[in-house]
Parts: structure tokens; C-alpha cells; sequence
């Protein structure tokens, strides 16, 4: 008992009262800042460079959906990219995970662009089932973090339940890879409706690193609505929790 | 005359031409194999197989642990012949091995006692085996019944099949079937080539929960390749990454542990002890995996004093406080309850299977790439791996708590030594030069056990083979030996035991 209590002392209170407004440790990479003077041969030097293509070769900007976060462009250029420790950055709609030049602040996220059924039924309680689908257990990790005593998503009701029956949607990591496409279908159509769909980490929004690999397939993903992106790579659970309470509206 | 046999390289060091490896006859190549593998101070690292003009290269590289050296053994297949004797049935711990050969060249092996598919690569041999139609073994009887779990699992985990073949409550059998993690990376470092950022991203994304120690093992395989010799400040800068990862990650499974058993205390106190641990590798790099940290010739983040400063201070802090915990799950009679003498794989079945790390090292077989074929700094520091006997569900939480300390124990250590020497890390270099006609062999110790990396040159230095193995691969075998004769509800636990990787194996 003695035991216990030292522990219980030692670990005190970890939890983190204000999701939306912690400040992570300046080298983190969340939100990219791109410099409004960024010259058209920084831009198509970046993009060449660019080991995901993620940068658009004439304008310079950043698309987060395809970004690994590897930093390159920052070390390339490092008065015209930089990732900020900004880790809100979810995005509602596919065209807004990509950063412009001069762009602060995150516009990512339109209220708007949801479902107004999501926000009725599951403002309250969310459950989701998991699938990973050629994940590298990076975000999977994190987003079973996401439910400890750190960052304690289910105090407002949203946490990962075992059965699709029992889920409001799923939230997908990996690329898709041929062999998981079937699991991840029938996972989905075991979800009742409305069920919602989120892509979790830069290799589930575009396919990242492994884009364009034969043993890839990603037609669930072409085909299906996306209720949320959570870019990263992995994402970190703040930038998934604070997600997901913006779709809901927490 | 046995020198003319194989090539002797050492570990991440001066490469093999492959030219001047010997080619054997599959009869001399397999005796030699049998005999080598027959004694406990060798074991396989990789054998793999690629397509020549004329046929199939086969090489194999086999670790001697008391002399530190590699062993390359070649052989080459132009008969056009659709099959070969097996090494298995004489050596079990071959079977993954040539498994793999069969599902992507389609070449039989006689005499193989399990010869079924390993992971479906979108290579393979046969197109129209498919995931869903693996050839599970069975078993017939009134009384028996099995049970299926997953691709999709009931957890937050990667997804993999199990299918258990019961007697009531007791598993008499289960059979692991993988593959669904397959992204086709293997292919995807040649394609990358030359672009050594590409190639590093990659690696670090084998398997995600392993980046430094997987992006270390490609690192060293490219600066081996280049003639590169990495100075000792990035050396010893890897070597605490690679105990950081260690830590958080042992950390983290004994709070899984804990969870499986429904023990609540252990289980938050141990996540948010490895929060401290990998938030201080985010501090460093900027990711809480360390993904970023390794590259090939230098780091973009190079260890400072500040930083050195912080990882004793939260060290200090984890270490004490994870001691604390763990003498309270390791004593309470509840969790011993479920703990001891469960999943128990003997020290004789550890070495059929193959095991490696830590899987080897909870039932008394040492296996250990940083005692054995030290590389970076280890080469400089004397490594005497923890170790546990019993090869229980104990014994494997047990081991962790020992190897917490110990990697505290070497990061201090290796800190020391950083402060006092030269501080000359430099930039990464992602266009190194390969030497042409090589194989090199890079071999690192991640938390899970050891991580081989292999690639071969052409004559003009590209890359034209790269292979990885996970330690997970063998290890795999190791937990379906476990649970025999186990509750079918103690499955989690062993599971978790282990908690091996699906997209190390699958690649």
C-alpha cells in the first residue's frame, strides 16, 4: 500500500487541462510557415528535392496531405521554410491541408465543410474502430496515446471501441496496402450509418513514402467521402484530439 | 580448404566484392550451412535470393558470435530446376527463410516441413494466391474448435490473422498468418536509388516503433557501402538514440502488461513515464519517434549540452520512478498470478525458432548484436546483455525492467564520454558514392531484438538488391510456441509479451 502511494505521489497529475493551446517543444514540425518572398527557383529547387513531392515546384507551397515532415526544405532554405511547433492542423476538406507562401495561421479547418449529421448525433460520444492498413505502427501508437492519462480524449466521449458494430466510424492509417484492401472494406460496412471516415497520418491521406507502390491499392479511399485529415508522421495525438473537436464542435 | 567456402566480413565495416565471394554447389553450400548452423555460436542473419541472367544467386549470411564476423555463402542456380533440398528439416530455423524464397521465386525446397506462404508480396511467384485463401493447418476431430481473430483486431494495433485450434479453454495450436502490412518497401529502396534522403524516410518507416533502429541499420549499410567512417561523436550520438528508444519502448510495454492484466496503477504510471521518455527524444529531434534523428553521414541534430542535460535529468527522473513502479507490478501476487509460468518457450525451442533479441534473451540464449558484433560505439564499450531464464510471460516483463537500467546505465556512460571528446558531427551526406560489385551487411540491436540490413551493388554502384529482415520475422514462431497448452485467454498477454512487429515482417 506504502508502495502505491509513493507511486500515486510521484506521478501526480499528468493530464493536460487545455488541449488546444499547449505549446510542444520548439523543434516539433507541425504548421509550415513558407515565406511570402519565396523566389520561383527556391520553389522548383524545394519540389525537385522533395522526396514525396509534396511541393508545388511553381508556387512553393506545401501540401501537408502528402508532407513526411522530414524537414529537408527547411534545411535547404532555411529563411523560407520552417515548421512551426503549431500542431493544429487537421483539415476538414482535402484542399485544405495545403499551406501557401505567406500564409499564418491555420485556415485548414472549415466548419462548414462537415457534415451537419456528424455534429447531431455525435457532438456527445464518439466511438471509432481503428484500421490500420499498411501502417508503421507510428500512428497507431499515437493514437492509442491519445486515450492515456496525458491526453485523455475520452473525457469528451471520444475513444476506440473493439467492434465496428459498436463504432461511429473508422479512422484509417497506413497507405492501403492490396492485402488489408477486403478487411478494411467489410471493417467499413460493418459500421451502421451515418458512419464517418478518418484519415490519420500522411501515409493514409496520400499514401506518402509508398505512393505509387504496386502493393498498394487505394480505391476505398478514392471512392469514400473523408469527414477528417489528420496530416503527420505520425500525427501527434493533440493534432488528432483537437481535430476531431473541431469537426464535432467541442 | 573450408576458407574458400564463404567471404568473412565484419558488421557494417569494409564490404564483400561479389566477385570474389566463392560459389558453391547447392550440395557444398547446404552441408556447409547444416554444419555451421549445427553449432549454437552461429546463426543465420539473412538468406535471400535474387534473379541473375542465367537463373537464381542465393546468399547467405550467417553470424558467428564468438569472433564477431559474418560469414557469406553464395550459390548459384542455373539449372532452371524447379526445386532444391531443404535446409530446414536439418535446421528449423531456416524454414522462415526459404519460405520467403518459395512465395517469391516459386522455387520448391524438398523436405521443407511448412512450406506456406510468408507475407504475399506483390512480387510473388503466384498471383493467384491470394490472403484470403492461406492453407491454414487443420485439424479433424468432434471434439476440437477453432478459433479466428483479425486481420482487425480488437485493440489499437496493426493487423495480422490468428487462427487457434482448441480443446475447451486450452490452445493446442495456433497458427500465425501475416502479409497484410505489405507496402512492397524493399523494391522501393532501389527504386529510390541514389537519393539517400528518400532511402533514410523509408527506412525509418520498416517499422515506425523501430525508426532508430532501423534507420540506423540503413545508415551504416550506405556509409559502409561509401567507405564512410562516421566519427565517434555521431557514433556515440546513435548509440543514445538507440537506448532511448529501447527505454520508451520497454517502458511502454510494461504498461501494456499491466493493462492486460487489469492492473490500472501500472498501467498509467508506466505511459506516462514513457511520455517523459519520448517527448525528451522530441525535445532532441523534434518527433517523439525519432524519426529525423539518423542519417547517413551526420545528423541535422546534433547532441548539445543542453540537450545531454535534459536526457540525464528526465533519465534520472524515469529510472527511479520506473523502478518504483515495477517493484510493485514484479510483487504483487495478483499479477504474479497471471504472469508466472505462463507462455513459457524453453531455451531449446527459442533456438529452433531462431530467436533473436529479446524473445532469445528471456530464456537464457544470448543473443545480442551489440556483445556480439558491436557497431558504432559499442565497438568501444564492453555490453553484457540482461537475461532471464525461465522464457515466461515473467520473464520477458522482467527482462525489461533489466534493460531499462541497463540502457540508462550505457546512455550515461556514453554522455560522459560525449562531453569529454571532440564534437565534430557533421551535416548528412545523402549522395554518397557506393563502392560497384559489392554486398555489405549492417546489423544493429533494436529494442526487439537484432535488424539486418542487406545490399548489393551493380558495376557501376547502384543499388540493385536491398534487403531487410526485422527481428520480429523469427520471432513470430517464438509466440505461436508459447501459447500451447496456454488459456486461450492468456492469449493478449503473451502476445504483448512480445509484441512483435506486423509491418517488420510483412515489409
Amino acid at each position: 500500500m506504502i508502495k502505491e502511494i509513493r507511486i500515486l505521489a510521484d506521478h501526480r497529475i499528468q493530464y493536460i487541462a487545455d488541449l488546444r493551446n499547449q505549446v510542444l517543444s520548439e523543434r516539433f514540425r507541425g504548421r509550415p510557415v513558407i515565406s511570402a518572398e519565396i523566389t520561383s527557383s527556391q520553389a522548383e529547387a524545394a519540389a525537385t528535392m522533395c522526396p514525396t513531392a509534396a511541393i508545388d515546384g511553381e508556387s512553393g507551397s506545401i501540401d501537408l496531405g502528402r508532407c513526411t515532415f522530414c524537414n529537408a526544405c527547411a534545411f535547404m532554405f532555411p529563411g523560407v521554410f520552417r515548421f512551426s511547433a503549431d500542431y493544429r492542423i487537421a483539415a476538414s476538406e482535402r484542399s485544405g491541408l495545403i499551406v501557401k507562401p505567406g500564409q499564418t495561421g491555420w485556415s485548414g479547418f472549415n466548419g462548414l465543410a462537415v457534415r451537419p449529421v456528424i455534429r447531431r448525433l455525435f457532438r456527445r460520444a464518439l466511438k471509432l474502430r481503428q484500421v490500420s492498413a499498411g501502417g508503421d505502427n507510428s500512428c497507431e501508437m499515437e493514437l492509442h496515446a491519445a486515450g492515456n492519462v496525458n491526453f485523455d480524449m475520452g473525457r469528451y466521449g471520444i475513444e476506440f471501441v473493439a467492434s465496428p458494430r459498436h463504432a461511429d466510424g473508422i479512422v484509417i492509417t497506413g497507405p492501403v496496402s492490396e492485402n488489408m484492401a477486403d478487411a478494411l472494406e467489410m471493417t467499413y460496412r460493418a459500421v451502421p450509418s451515418p458512419r464517418l471516415i478518418i484519415l490519420c497520418g500522411t501515409d493514409a491521406i496520400s499514401g506518402g513514402l509508398f505512393a505509387g507502390s504496386p502493393a498498394v491499392k487505394r480505391d476505398f479511399i478514392e471512392k469514400h467521402h473523408i469527414d477528417l485529415y489528420v496530416p503527420g508522421n505520425p500525427a501527434h495525438p493533440l493534432t488528432f484530439i483537437t481535430g476531431i473537436m473541431d469537426m464535432l464542435g467541442i | 580448404m573450408t576458407s574458400l567456402r564463404y567471404t568473412e566480413v565484419m558488421n557494417a565495416s569494409v564490404p564483400a566484392g561479389t566477385e570474389d565471394i566463392p560459389v558453391l554447389d547447392y550440395s557444398l553450400f547446404r552441408e556447409e550451412l547444416i554444419t555451421m548452423l549445427g553449432r549454437e555460436q552461429f546463426h543465420c542473419l539473412n538468406y535471400f535470393c535474387h534473379r541473375i541472367p542465367e537463373g537464381l544467386r542465393f546468399m547467405c549470411c550467417i553470424a558467428d558470435d564468438e569472433t564477431g564476423t559474418i560469414r557469406i555463402l553464395c550459390h548459384e542456380k542455373k539449372d532452371g530446376g524447379t526445386s532444391l533440398r531443404s535446409l530446414s528439416d536439418s535446421c528449423t530455423a531456416m524454414h522462415i527463410f526459404e519460405r520467403e524464397i518459395h512465395e517469391r521465386y516459386g522455387l520448391g525446397f524438398e523436405g521443407h516441413p511448412w512450406l506456406k506462404p510468408v507475407r504475399y508480396p506483390h512480387d510473388r511467384a503466384d498471383r493467384r494466391n491470394v490472403i484470403s485463401t492461406y492453407p491454414f493447418y487443420e485439424m479433424e476431430s468432434e471434439v476440437l474448435h477453432e478459433v479466428g481473430v483479425g486481420p482487425v483486431h480488437a485493440g489499437v494495433i496493426e493487423p495480422g490473422h490468428f487462427r487457434f485450434i482448441c480443446n475447451g479453454e486450452k490452445v493446442l495450436h495456433l497458427e500465425i498468418q501475416l502479409g497484410y502490412q505489405h507496402r512492397g518497401i524493399e523494391r522501393l529502396f532501389t527504386e529510390a536509388g541514389e537519393n539517400g534522403l528518400r532511402r533514410s524516410l523509408l527506412a525509418e518507416s520498416i517499422a515506425g516503433d523501430t525508426a532508430t533502429g532501423h534507420g540506423l541499420a540503413h545508415a551504416q549499410l550506405s556509409e559502409s557501402l561509401a567507405g564512410f567512417i562516421p566519427p565517434p561523436s555521431l557514433e556515440i550520438e546513435r548509440c543514445i538514440a538507440l537506448e532511448m528508444e529501447r527505454i520508451g519502448i520497454h517502458i511502454g510495454d510494461t504498461a501494456a502488461l499491466c493493462a492486460d492484466v487489469a492492473y490500472q496503477l501500472g498501467q498509467v504510471a508506466c505511459e506516462a513515464l514513457r511520455t517523459l521518455i519520448i517527448n525528451t527524444t522530441q525535445f532532441w529531434c523534434g518527433n517523439r519517434f525519432g524519426k529525423g534523428l539518423i542519417r547517413p553521414g551526420g545528423s541535422d541534430y546534433p547532441l548539445t549540452e543542453k540537450i545531454a542535460d535534459e536526457i540525464l535529468r528526465v533519465l534520472g527522473e524515469v529510472e527511479r520512478r520506473y523502478v518504483n513502479v515495477t517493484d510493485c507490478v514484479y510483487t504483487l501476487p495478483s499479477v504474479l498470478g497471471r504472469f508466472e509460468e505462463t507462455g513459457t518457450v524453453s531455451r531449446q525451442q527459442a533456438l529452433s525458432a531462431g530467436a533473436v533479441g529479446m524473445a532469445a534473451r528471456s530464456c537464457g540464449l544470448v543473443r545480442d548484436i551489440r556483445a556480439s558484433h558491436p557497431f558504432q560505439y559499442y565497438r568501444q564499450m564492453e555490453i553484457k546483455p540482461a537475461l532471464q531464464t525461465k522464457g515466461d510471460v515473467m520473464a520477458r516483463g522482467r527482462l525489461r525492467v533489466m534493460e531499462v537500467r541497463e540502457s540508462a546505465g550505457i546512455i550515461r556512460k556514453l554522455v560522459e564520454v560525449w562531453k569529454n571528446g571532440e564534437k565534430n558531427t557533421g551535416r548528412p551526406v545523402y549522395d554518397l558514392r557506393f563502392m560497384p560489385e559489392s554486398l555489405a551487411v549492417s546489423v544493429t540491436e533494436g529494442w526487439r531484438g537484432e535488424i539486418c540490413h542487406v545490399a548489393l551493388t551493380d558495376a557501376d554502384g547502384r543499388l540493385v538488391d536491398y534487403r531487410i529482415k526485422d527481428p520480429s520475422l523469427h520471432n513470430w514462431m517464438a509466440l505461436a510456441l508459447a501459447v500451447r497448452n496456454q488459456e486461450i485467454s492468456d492469449f493478449p498477454l503473451c502476445n504483448k509479451s512480445f509484441n512483435l512487429s506486423y509491418c517488420g515482417n510483412d515489409l
